[in-house]
C-alpha cells in the first residue's frame, strides 16, 4: 500500500522519527506491539526493502530510523530525502515479535536502535496493568536521545556502561512465568539469550526480534532442462516467482514450503533448503527442492522442468 | 456479491433445508481427482475459485437466516458452544472488525458498517439488527464481541492463540460441527486437538501444517477444504447431542440414501489477526443431499469413485462404514467410467 510521510522529526543527528499515513486518507490496517512494516525505499539503481518496527500505530504508523554508518542504502535515503508529503510504498504489518499474553511479568532488554519495538510494548503493558522491567543499553554519546525516548517511571533503566547491567544476576532473580524479550545488535542478542539459556530459561520464554519471512537471498542462476531456458533469480524474488515472471506455470499451492506441491527434481547443483516438507535426509541428498522458499548453494542449479 | 436470502429453513426436525439450483452449482465440491488422501491442501484465500463460494472473504448464501436461527437454538440449549478464554479479548475485537469490514464490503445491500473513530454503527438488514457501540468496550454490546458477531455470520469459528511455537484453541463459536467438541478441545495445542485424526499424523501432515501456520501473515489468509458425510442436512452433529443424531445413521436405506445422505464440506479459512497475533479459523460448512449433488454430472462420477476406493481407516474415521456401500450403489448408475478433468469446477452452467 502507498503511505504518505506526514511528519519527520530529528531525535538526534543520526536518529529520525517518521510518521506515515495512508496516502488515500483511508484507515491503516491495525498494528500491534512488536509488529514491523517493510518500506520500499527508492534508490538510484534499486529499491531497498527495509523492515522497521512500529513504535506507534493509531491513526498513523510511527517508525524510528537510525542512519547506518557509511550507509548508501535505505536509512541514508530516509535521512536525506524523506520529506513531509512524499509517498512511499509500505507493506502490511507483520508481527514476529508479539508479547506473550499469558506472561505474568515482561523483562525487556534492548540495545541501540533495538529500543523501537519496546516503545510500542510499554503503552500496551501499562493499559493491561502488566508488570515489566526494561533495561536499555547504549553508547554514552547516544544517552540523551534514548533517555528522551524511554518512558517515564521506574521500570525503564538506561545503561551506558557494561558494569551497570549484571545480566546473569538480573536473569537469575526473575520469578517463574517471566518472559524475556531481547532486541538489538546480533551480538547483544546472542549474549543475552546465551545467558538466559545457561540459567535454564525455557526456550518458550525467550523472545528475540526477527524480521524473518524474507523469500530473497543471494541471486543465482537456474537452468530448466525440459523448458530449455535459463533464468536469473534475483535477490528479492523466490525461484517460483522468477519462473512465473518468465511466463512459466510451475506447480505451487501454499507458497510457504509446507504443502509439497512445488517440488521439482534437481539435476545439477546443490539446493539451499528452507522448506518444512522434505525430510532431513531428503534435504541432504538434494535430489529435489521446493521452488517457493528454497534457493541455491551453488551459483547454478539445473532443474528437471 | 449477489446474495438472495431465503426465508429460514430448518436443519432439524422436518429438515426443510433444500439447495436451489444456484446453490448446487456454487457448492465447493472437494475432490479434485478420483481418489482422496490427506494432504496439506492449503492455498492463498484470494477471491475467485472453481465456484462462486470462493468469491467473498466470508461466504454467505441463501441459507443465511436458517443457519443463524439454528445457531441461536443451539446456544439457548447449550451456552458452552461459545467460549473464549479471558486473555483473548484483543482477538475478540479483531474478529469483530474483520468480519464486519469484510461482510459490509462484500454484501453492501444487506450489511453496513460506519466507523467514526471508536464509535461504530453496524446494520444487519436480514436479521434486522441496528446497533451502535464503542469499539474496545465490551459493555456497549449485547454480547461479548466475538459472540456478538459470530451469531451473525455463517460457519463455526475458533480463535487460536500463538505462543511457545504452537497454536492453542483458546476460543470458539461451534454450533455446526462434524462431531467434535469445543468444550473438550478448549485450551488444547495443535497436535492435541488433531489427536483423533488417523493416518495424517504418521505422514507428517500436522507437523508441516503447524510450521506453515505459525508463519501465517497478516493480510494473507489461506484456505483449505475438509469434508465428511452427514445423515440429513443437520448442522448440529456435536458429540454433546449424539443421542439426537446418532440414531439417524440407522435410518438410511437404499431407497432413501439419495435424499437423506449429505456431503458436508467445510471451506476452512485461516486469517492472522492484527492486534492479538491470534489466528481466526473459519469453518464454513455446506450441506448437499446426494440427489442434489448428482445433478452435476462430473461430481456424481467423481464422488462415486472416491467413496468406492476410500482408504479403510479414513472411511472408518468419517463414519461411513454402515452406509458406504449404499452410497456407492446409489452413485454407480451415474458413472459411465469416463475420464474426468482434474479440478472441482462443475463444468456445467445449469442443471
Amino acid at each position: 500500500m502507498i503511505a504518505r510521510i506526514a511528519n519527520v522529526s530529528a531525535i538526534s543527528e543520526t536518529i529520525k522519527r517518521i510518521v506515515l499515513e495512508a496516502a488515500d486518507g483511508s484507515a491503516l490496517p491495525a498494528g500491534a506491539p512488536g509488529a514491523h512494516i517493510m518500506l520500499n525505499i527508492p534508490g538510484p539503481r534499486r529499491v531497498w526493502k527495509n523492515a522497521y518496527s512500529l513504535v506507534a500505530f493509531g491513526s498513523a504508523y510511527e517508525i524510528i530510523v537510525r542512519r547506518v554508518q557509511n550507509s548508501r542504502g535505505g536509512s541514508a535515503w530516509l535521512h536525506d530525502h524523506a520529506a513531509i508529503g512524499e509517498t512511499i510504498e509500505i507493506s502490511m504489518p507483520v508481527n514476529l515479535f508479539p508479547m506473550a499474553r499469558t506472561a505474568q511479568k515482561h523483562l525487556l532488554l534492548s540495545a541501540g536502535i533495538g529500543i523501537t519495538p519496546f516503545l510500542a510494548y510499554v503503552p500496551a503493558l501499562r493499559a493491561h496493568e502488566k508488570k515489566f522491567e526494561w533495561h536499555h543499553c547504549c553508547k554514552l554519546a547516544d544517552a540523551p536521545a534514548f533517555a528522551a525516548l524511554l518512558p517515564p517511571g521506574r521500570e525503564a533503566i538506561l545503561h551506558t556502561q557494561r558494569k551497570t547491567l549484571d545480566l546473569p544476576a538480573l536473569l537469575k532473580r526473575q520469578k517463574l512465568n517471566t518472559h524475556l524479550y531481547v532486541c538489538g545488535p546480533a551480538k547483544f542478542m546472542d549474549t543475552a539469550v546465551e545467558a538466559a539459556q545457561k540459567l535454564g530459561w525455557p526456550g518458550a520464554k525467550i523472545h528475540t526480534e526477527s524480521f524473518g519471512g524474507a523469500t530473497g537471498g543471494a541471486p543465482f542462476r537456474v537452468k530448466l532442462a525440459k523448458s530449455n531456458i535459463a533464468l536469473d533469480v534475483g535477490p528479492e524474488e523466490s525461484l517460483l516467482e522468477a519462473m512465473e515472471n518468465a511466463g512459466l506455470n510451475p506447480p505451487c499451492l501454499c507458497r510457504g514450503g509446507a504443502c509439497g506441491e512445488c517440488e521439482l527434481p534437481v539435476l545439477e547443483g546443490i539446493p539451499d533448503h528452507h522448506d518444512h516438507f522434505l525430510s532431513d535426509s531428503q534435504h541432504k541428498t538434494g535430489a529435489s527442492m521446493m521452488t517457493c522458499v528454497s534457493r541455491a548453494k551453488t551459483p547454478e542449479l539445473v532443474l528437471d522442468f | 456479491m449477489n446474495l438472495i436470502v431465503k426465508p429460514p429453513e430448518t436443519f432439524r426436525g422436518d429438515f426443510s433445508m433444500r439447495n436451489s439450483e444456484a446453490a448446487i452449482l456454487r457448492f465447493p465440491f472437494p475432490f479434485h481427482e478420483d481418489s482422496y488422501m490427506y494432504a496439506v491442501n492449503m492455498e492463498p484465500h484470494v477471491s475467485g475459485g472453481p465456484t462462486a463460494a470462493y468469491d467473498a472473504v466470508f461466504d454467505l448464501d441463501e441459507h443465511y437466516l436458517g443457519d443463524m436461527q439454528d445457531r441461536a437454538l443451539v446456544l439457548e440449549e447449550d451456552p458452552a458452544r461459545c467460549q473464549v478464554l479471558p486473555h483473548m479479548m484483543d482477538a475478540e475485537w479483531d474478529t469483530l472488525e474483520l468480519l464486519m469490514e469484510n461482510i459490509a464490503r462484500d454484501y453492501p445491500e444487506h450489511f453496513s458498517l460506519t466507523r467514526d473513530g471508536d464509535n461504530w454503527h453496524w446494520v444487519n438488514r436480514p436479521m434486522q439488527i441496528d446497533d451502535t457501540f464503542t469499539f474496545g468496550r465490551a459493555e456497549t454490546l449485547p454480547y461479548p464481541p466475538f459472540e456478538y458477531i459470530t451469531r451473525q455470520v455463517q460457519g463455526d469459528f475458533t480463535i487460536q492463540d500463538q505462543r511457545d511455537n504452537n497454536l492453542f484453541m483458546d476460543g470458539g463459536m461451534v454450533t455446526s460441527q462434524a462431531d467434535w467438541s469445543l468444550n473438550f478441545d478448549l485450551g488444547m495445542a495443535f497436535h492435541e486437538w488433531h489427536g483423533p485424526v488417523p493416518v495424517a499424523h504418521e505422514i507428517g501432515v500436522f507437523d508441516r501444517a503447524l510450521k506453515y501456520l505459525l508463519r501465517l501473515q497478516y493480510g494473507k489468509p489461506v484456505r483449505r477444504l475438509n469434508w465428511t458425510l452427514t445423515v440429513n442436512p443437520r448442522l448440529d452433529t456435536s458429540p454433546e447431542n449424539y443421542p439426537l443424531w446418532g440414531p439417524d445413521k440407522a435410518s438410511v436405506t437404499p431407497a432413501n440414501v439419495g435424499e437423506k445422505m449429505c456431503l458436508r464440506v467445510e471451506l476452512q479459512t485461516l486469517t492472522r489477526l492484527p492486534r492479538s497475533n491470534a489466528i481466526l479459523f473459519g469453518i464454513r460448512g455446506y450441506l448437499i443431499r446426494l440427489e442434489e449433488l448428482a445433478r452435476v454430472k462430473k461430481w456424481a462420477k467423481r464422488l462415486h469413485r472416491v467413496i468406492r476406493d476410500m482408504h479403510p481407516e479414513i472411511a472408518e474415521y468419517k463414519g461411513m462404514v454402515r452406509y458406504r456401500q449404499m452410497i456407492v450403489d446409489y452413485l454407480a448408475p451415474f458413472d459411465d467410467g469416463a475420464v474426468l478433468n482434474p479440478g472441482t469446477a462443475p463444468e456445467q452452467s445449469s442443471l
